[in-house]
């Protein structure tokens, strides 16, 4: 099994409000209900393909999914923003999710939360003034015996201390 | 040319077993990719093959490659069987992860793969679900529910279609299992649906696992396009989650499969009778549905035979946080709390003493060393005030504070909440504002100088004049009236038990909250 670490992120970068990407957008949306079907338990996978697509779910976007399943605008909304993993605004070039949960938290993690916001200057949950970064919280990857850890553009981190967050720094920066 | 083998596990890719299996493969070596073994200190581990016996070393790195094949590194370990850490497990359930290939289906089948389904379909429904009764298994997602008991619920509801579901949305923190088997043993799960799907008169089946662990999700979808010809005419799907843990909770995670929202629907109806799109399903945990190939290929007495009162079997126990021999450990129930913390999981990595271990994930009791004599046990840990979840134990060495813990576990809840409940949705939010206060107060505490509620507020005050008070014992007796409401108030488990968590951080730990030191002696521990 051979995994690419960039299973997650974007194929087309940019935003969809203008013509040209709405149009992108629909025939992204289309493409997708062929693949997926048109029935509402495809909303799901349909959000992620899009969003791993176009690198976030605009808001221009909501009412194409809902028409393509015929479900209403407010359904697909409060889809979207119920789960942590769908964006409704771009990310920055580079996402580093880190771990608060409680394994990390025993192995230092808290500090490291720090570090990280200082090392990327950035605050966890927002995404860097020039694009570079965005830094999130997560909530355990399953790696609990070896953290503090992190997930960078996909790809997991594990003993993450002050040298791999120089690392991380740099990665982000190149 | 010389086999060796690295895992793929997600733990020991984070590990940089990538890397170290590009360099073997660079020096002309037949590399498999295994799952993992289950002992992180050793990783990135390879273990060379030489006259049919496997040979271990580890941790080793890329630049160690001759000194491995020339078995003059200083990390080796001979036959990982034989090391303590894994001769003293009872490996039911993950007997294969670690050993064999994951997606060669022709590996599984080597080591006793598919005889629980070949078992099964030689068997009526009825006979195979008797046979999971018999075991004694019980839902290993952490209510402990007997799975035989659901199936039969499903076995004798009318109605055409039925599924079967498998909660794969492994959330709790210092829980790894369902992630090992899935990435180390994909076919054991596919072959445990597979089991269900006929027990209970089912043709099609949904894995739903979280987008965390992308690993499993690409293991499971490629094992299952392997496996298709074998399982049919039951079919499986791989759901990906999208980052909510209350989807761990079965009612949100149907709804979530359906495309909604992962809101907590009410029971009854039980989704054994109205589940997926209002059909009736079995809903297990990974662990669950992988002990089931044992259980129909070697019977259920054998399952049974081991265990501890009520709680048959072995449970896959996963030693997580700063704990020194960190990893995964297959054992039957009735093992004590101190020995997997001390014995097997060596104390703390940073050698400093254990203060407390949390056991069942964000939602289950912080112990403190005077418990560890509990032994693993769905009841007694229930009667100890808290519970086994997912068999996650998460250790933490004297450097931690304990208000800190309980307010992260009011604020994880206020994080995920599906919002559905109030006690759930507005009480961890002001549980995180009332630990706030104490957390301010307990330096000077019992001072009371936290500021006063004025106009409004102060207003809303009025009926409960007692609540002004902003001293650190008034809090604290204001967060057990909040623990209490939530507790019996919650629709699911994510507002009903994260009290339990903060409530056993205050009993055991008073020290932590502002309380004289001496009060913590007076703490009755009993069982």
């Amino acid at each position: 099994m051979i995994l690419s670490s960039s299973w997650m992120e974007p194929k087309l970068g940019g935003h969809i409000t203008d013509s040209r990407g709405i149009s992108d957008a629909s025939s992204l949306v289309d493409r997708l209900v062929v693949q997926y079907g048109r029935k509402r338990d495809a909303l799901l996978p349909i959000l992620h393909a899009f969003q791993h697509e176009i690198g976030y779910i605009d808001d221009a976007a909501v009412p194409l999914i809902a028409t393509a399943l015929n479900i209403s605008r407010a359904d697909v909304h409060g889809v979207v923003t119920f789960y942590h993993d769908f964006r409704r605004t771009p990310a920055g070039r580079h996402v580093v999710k880190l771990c608060r949960a409680e394994s990390c938290q025993a192995r230092g993690g808290a500090m490291i939360e720090e570090a990280a916001m200082d090392k990327l200057g950035v605050k966890m949950g927002e995404t860097r003034r020039d694009g570079a970064v965005t830094l999130e919280a997560i909530y355990c990857l399953g790696l609990c015996a070896i953290g503090p850890n992190a997930l960078v553009d996909g790809r997991p981190v594990a003993k993450v201390n002050a040298a791999v967050l120089d690392r991380i720094a740099d990665e982000v920066a190149a | 040319m010389t086999r060796v083998f690295i895992s793929r596990d997600m733990a020991s890719v984070a590990l940089g077993s990538d890397s170290l299996a590009a360099a073997f493969s660079a020096a002309g070596c037949d590399v498999v990719r295994t799952g993992s073994r289950g002992l992180f200190r050793l990783e990135p581990m390879v273990e060379v093959e030489r006259d049919g016996e496997r040979s271990g070393f580890g941790p080793v790195a890329a630049e160690d490659v001759s000194s491995v094949l020339h078995g003059t590194h200083p990390n080796a370990l001979g036959p990982v069987d034989a090391l303590p850490y894994f001769a003293s497990q009872q490996r039911f359930t993950f007997a294969r992860c670690g050993v064999i290939d994951p997606l060669d289906v022709k590996d599984y089948a080597a080591h006793d793969g598919w005889r629980g389904l070949e078992a099964a379909r030689a068997m009526a429904p009825q006979a195979v679900v008797d046979c999971v009764k018999g075991s004694g298994l019980r839902g290993r997602g952490g209510a402990g529910f007997p799975t035989g008991i659901k199936w039969q619920t499903v076995l004798d509801a009318q109605g055409g279609d039925k599924f079967i579901v498998c909660n794969a949305d492994e959330g709790d923190s210092g829980t790894f299992a369902d992630r090992m088997l899935m990435e180390g043993d994909p076919f054991c799960l596919i072959e445990g649906m597979a089991i269900a799907g006929h027990a209970v008169g089912a043709s099609r089946g949904y894995i739903y696992i979280r987008s965390e662990y992308p690993f499993a999700i690409q293991a499971m979808r490629e094992a299952i396009s392997r496996a298709s010809a074998i399982i049919a005419p039951f079919t499986l799907e791989v759901r990906e989650g999208a980052g909510a843990y209350v989807c761990g909770e079965e009612t949100a995670l149907l709804d979530s499969i359906e495309g909604k929202r992962g809101q907590v629907r009410a029971k009854p109806p039980l989704p054994a009778l109205q589940g997926l799109f209002g059909k009736p399903t079995v809903i297990n945990n990974v662990l669950s549905l992988a002990a089931v190939p044992f259980i129909l290929h070697h019977g259920a007495e054998a399952y049974a035979g081991v265990g501890f009162g009520r709680s048959r079997g072995t449970m896959p126990v996963q030693l997580a946080g700063n704990v020194k021999n960190g990893g995964l450990y297959e054992v039957g129930f009735g093992i004590t709390l101190g020995e997997l913390v001390h014995d097997i999981g060596g104390g703390t990595e940073s050698g400093r003493p254990v203060r407390a271990v949390q056991v069942g994930g964000p939602l289950g009791a912080y112990f403190p060393p005077s418990m560890f004599h509990i032994p693993f046990d769905y009841e007694k840990f229930a009667k100890a005030g808290g519970l086994i979840g997912h068999a996650g134990i998460t250790v933490f060495d004297d450097t931690v504070d304990m208000a800190h813990m309980a307010r992260f576990a009011m604020e994880f809840c206020a994080v995920e909440s599906c919002g559905k409940c109030t006690p759930c949705r507005i009480g961890s939010t002001r549980g995180v504002e009332v630990l706030d206060k104490i957390i301010a107060g307990r330096s000077g505490a019992q001072r009371g100088d936290v500021s006063l509620p004025t106009g409004l507020d102060a207003a809303l005050y009025s009926r409960a004049p007692k609540l002004k008070d902003a001293s650190v014992s008034a809090q604290t007796d204001l967060l057990r009236d909040l623990c209490d409401t939530m507790k019996f108030g919650s629709l699911c488990a994510l507002g009903g038990f994260t009290p339990y968590p903060v409530l056993s951080a205050l009993d055991y730990f008073p020290e932590d909250f502002g309380a004289p030191v001496s009060a913590s002696e007076d703490a009755e521990v009993s069982l």
